[in-house]
């Protein structure tokens, strides 16, 4: 049915993730939640394992083997994230929290010191609400003002008025695909248009890196923020890549050890980047495991990670259209080529907790909800949807099961 | 485990299907009052009647929801309509009571004794039991009871 060829097609990808081999309600799981998180490759928990059972200790300044091996497995994390995405010095790669808390890290930090009453920040309708509230707490506290990006009929980005949205705008900050809709919003365009209006751009690439190479040069980015637990890798790490003279001019977001030079009793100095924002003890074996999840990642290979997204994303929404013709609404951009492998739809009029409540009983798990989205909900006039997402470790077995999951579903709720 | 039938019974779909009171009423006389469960997305727009005596003279929903929010909001209206702010607070304990049972039990608690209820019999709204088995649909089932409770409170003030 798809007719696009997909790289990965055989590999067996699945017996590398434990999880994806356990049952539940006794029968095999379809794991279609990926853009909520997803698995981890036994590779990523033998890493983080490996951590703490070997080398386990405090980095930086322990003068002690194990602990100058953990400092170079930090640091060694560092440098492949920064290669992943293609920037210039470990000193741009800021290990954070998660995507959330680098967004907050650009708002509180920059947006403190360089934003004042009346200054404008643009976003968009599709925005989560991580990249919504943190300027939201701007407007509160400095009274900052906030313009939307509107949204066409298929949910991109309607650019029309850009341009005038832009107009004496300090900050653009967009998602740079929608975990609602999966579009893939066109990043470069964005970055050039804000650039030109003098306005530095920010990227939320928290559904974007996991699946598609990423370069922050070519995308124009001055601040990137992912996620490491959508990417393979473990919760409670993420990443803020800034460019390095705006991180440098940046005052610190947290206080603590790790980000000072030298403290006084009238005062402090801080550290060099990337420490001056990493307060306090790291995520230690998080970061070993995202270091682990992006050696992973370049051994499949990222285009070929997209080519296969795009194979079942054709496959998905063909599948589903023919199973269930009119029953069924997919949102989002209809073309593969500009969307990712969200899936957020409307079934028979059903509610979406009804309809994952019995997929569930399936074994087949999706997301039900306004999924972190609300503004974009109210914008379609829906108060959630069913939301199925895939992954490099998903195949066209995982949909066919969806979709006898949701005849199943479509049977029990009818009379 | 549980099955489907424990929590989607007849009764439920039928209510869902079917919702009772549904619509709006003109503010004032009546009070409108909003609830919102914050991790699904539903929610309940809740217009209450109070007469002179205090009693709910009538009562409309609005709004959207899984059939569980639904049914329970659908069930409730038709319950409380015509009873007194005393009489829907003892039933309101009682239906708390049904749904949170089970909530004891899965903290490791030995004992199933009931939450002290008042004695009131649910009638439909014993359909709910089953919820109890799916903890994260509790909430569904509880918030048009606690919107009712925040719009009594708004309109008695």
């Amino acid at each position: 049915m798809a007719v696009s060829t997909d790289p990965l097609d055989g590999t067996l990808l699945k017996e590398q993730f434990p999880l994806l081999s356990r049952e539940v309600h006794g029968k095999p799981i379809v794991y279609l939640d990926s853009a909520a998180t997803s698995q981890k490759p036994l590779s990523v928990l033998d890493a983080m394992d490996d951590y703490y059972r070997t080398i386990n200790s405090n980095v930086h300044r322990g003068v002690y083997m194990i602990a100058e091996e953990a400092t170079n497995r930090t640091e060694m994390a560092r440098a492949l994230v920064r290669d992943f995405i293609g920037a210039r010095s470990s000193s741009e790669i800021i290990f954070t929290k998660n995507a959330t808390e680098a967004l907050n890290m650009v708002a509180q930090s920059w947006g403190r010191a360089n934003l004042s009453a009346g200054d404008v920040v643009v976003l968009s309708h599709m925005e989560h609400h991580a990249n919504i509230v943190p300027w939201h707490m701007l407007v509160a506290e400095i009274g900052i003002q906030l313009r939307w990006i509107p949204l066409d009929a298929e949910g991109r980005l309607d650019l029309t008025e850009l341009d005038t949205l832009l107009d004496g705008a300090k900050v653009l900050s967009v998602t740079a695909m929608s975990n609602v809709l999966g579009t893939m919003n066109p990043v470069r365009t964005l970055t050039d248009a804000a650039r030109k209006a003098g306005a530095i751009s920010i990227i939320d690439g928290c559904q974007s890196v996991p699946h598609s190479a990423t370069n922050v040069q070519d995308l124009g980015a001055d601040f990137l923020a992912f996620s490491g637990h959508k990417m393979c890798g473990p919760t409670g790490i993420g990443v803020l890549y800034g460019r390095e003279d705006l991180l440098e001019a940046m005052p610190p977001f947290l206080g603590g050890g790790e980000m000072i030079r030298d403290v006084r009793l009238d005062g402090f100095t801080t550290n060099e980047l990337p420490w001056k924002f990493e307060a306090g003890t790291p995520a230690i074996a998080e970061i070993i495991g995202l270091g682990a999840a992006v050696e992973w990642l370049n051994g499949v290979g990222m285009d070929n990670i997209r080519a296969h997204e795009i194979s079942l994303t054709e496959y998905t929404i063909s599948t589903l259209h023919q199973r269930f013709g009119d029953r069924i609404r997919i949102h989002g951009p209809s073309s593969p080529l500009e969307r990712g492998g969200v899936f957020s739809f409307d079934f028979d009029g059903l509610h979406p907790h009804d309809i994952s409540q019995v997929l569930d009983q399936h074994a087949v798990c999706v997301r039900a909800g306004h999924h972190c989205a609300k503004p974009l909900m109210k914008l379609l006039g829906i108060g959630a949807t069913a939301r199925a997402s895939v992954y490099v470790y998903n195949d066209t077995a995982d949909i066919d099961a969806l979709a006898d999951a949701l005849d199943a579903t479509g049977a029990f709720f009818t009379l | 485990m549980p099955g489907l039938e424990d929590l989607y019974r007849e009764i439920i779909l039928d209510h869902y299907r079917n919702p009772r009171n549904r619509g709006e009423l003109e503010t004032p006389p009546a009070h409108r009052v909003e609830g919102f469960n914050p991790l699904c997305g539903d929610e309940i727009v809740l217009y209450l009647d109070l007469d002179a005596d205090g009693r709910v003279a009538d009562i409309r929903i609005s709004g959207q929801g899984c059939s569980i929010s639904q049914s329970s909001a659908s069930m409730m209206s038709a319950a409380v309509k015509g009873k007194t702010i005393a009489e829907i607070d003892d039933l309101t304990r009682a239906f708390k009571a049904m749904m949170s049972i089970h909530e004891n039990s899965l903290e490791g608690a030995e004992t199933t004794d009931p939450i002290e209820a008042p004695d009131v019999k649910l009638g439909d709204l014993e359909a709910l039991r089953g919820v109890v088995k799916f903890p994260v649909r509790i909430k569904c089932a509880t918030l048009a009871w606690n919107t009712l409770a925040q719009g009594i409170e708004e309109a008695s003030a």
